[in-house]
């Protein structure tokens, strides 16, 4: 006579979880394709300042990076606080750049030589002598394609 | 012998998606996403031979100094906020004030820093010339091909650069302030 028949004994179906794999594999996939492993561990305090007349650089074949900044506390014991100039994975002199640079130019093809731009990474509390110093030397291997690099401001206006 | 009716039992896929997410996981941790940007800048070349004169009232001079103050003209202080203003005002001048820029294409910013400025203020002055010279550009796109400068094909932006020439030089800098 009951309309209602008692849930009791009843289970809630579960949801089924077999399009769970497709899922992240999808998601894994697009990871997987984006990622751009970290070739060089910075060795230096980075805190890059912020612009908004950004250019944006397409063609990530074409750039290198020069770090600049103190040494991180891990590393201060050895090299102490000053600010240290680092390629690759080490920290050179400045008079060492115009041979970073000839080798970085002799990893492109020949039509690509003159294109490779330099970003120069450094720590917001740099001073300029330092980073003038760079310019000259970058001069000196005829490296004029200068990048700073910043972070993105969004302008007020 | 009759073994051919017997099914292959199937595989357990249940822990596929613990694999999956190990290794979603291990990516989107190591994942950096591609945002190489920042102020791009074309040194000059070594020098060779005397550097051209030019008139003394198509030149801006900024100097930053030590402190990371901004001083225009030699004469004038001024805040980091209105620079990108008075800018636009020396380029645009056409010959009107004397003192300032006879036309946008003869117009020439010299900017100075000291040793000991920090890289953090000279960045925010370039970016303040730029931000000038990006709106000035945009506003002649607009006035002549109706779109923003970026929006053009290259030919046009060409004319709009050879009307309105970026021209920042910079000046070897003090060292009043000291190094590091």
């Amino acid at each position: 006579m009951s309309k209602f028949k008692s849930r009791k004994g009843k289970e809630m179906p579960g949801i089924s979880t077999a399009s769970l794999p497709d899922i992240v594999f999808m998601l894994l996939f697009f990871f997987m394709t984006v990622t751009k492993m970290r070739s060089t561990e910075v060795m230096v305090k980075l805190k890059v300042p912020k612009a908004s007349e950004v250019t944006k650089i397409t063609d990530k074949k074409l750039v290198h990076y020069i770090y600049l900044g103190e040494p991180t506390d891990r590393l201060k014991a050895t090299y102490g606080t000053g600010t240290r100039i680092q390629v690759n994975d080490a920290f050179i002199l400045k008079s060492d750049i115009p041979a970073f640079i000839e080798t970085e130019r002799a990893k492109m093809p020949e039509y690509k030589k003159n294109q490779i731009i330099t970003a120069l990474k450094s720590d917001a509390k740099v001073k300029m002598g330092i980073i003038s110093d760079i310019k000259k030397q970058l001069r000196e291997a005829n490296q004029l394609k200068l990048m700073y690099y910043t972070n993105k401001k969004t302008s007020k206006n | 012998m009759a073994k051919s009716k017997r099914s292959i039992p199937e595989i357990n896929a249940g822990s596929m998606a613990d694999i999956a997410f190990l290794l979603l996981i291990f990516f989107l941790i190591t994942t950096t996403m591609a945002n190489d940007q920042g102020i791009l800048n074309i040194l000059p070349p070594k020098i060779v031979g005397e550097p051209p004169v030019i008139k003394e009232r198509n030149v801006l001079k900024i100097l930053v100094n030590a402190n990371d103050q901004i001083l225009v003209e030699d004469k004038i202080y001024m805040n980091l906020d209105d620079l990108a203003e008075y800018t636009e005002k020396f380029i645009m001048n056409n010959g009107v004030d004397e003192n300032l820029s006879v036309s946008p294409a003869a117009a020439v910013i010299s900017l100075k820093n000291d040793r000991g400025t920090s890289y953090n203020a000279y960045i925010k002055v370039q970016n303040e010339l730029r931000k000038a010279f990006n709106k000035l550009r945009n506003q002649l796109s607009q006035d002549r091909y109706g779109a923003n400068f970026d929006a053009l094909p290259e030919s046009k932006q060409d004319k709009i650069i050879e009307a309105l020439p970026q021209r920042i030089s910079e000046a070897e800098p003090d060292n009043v302030g000291g190094d590091l």
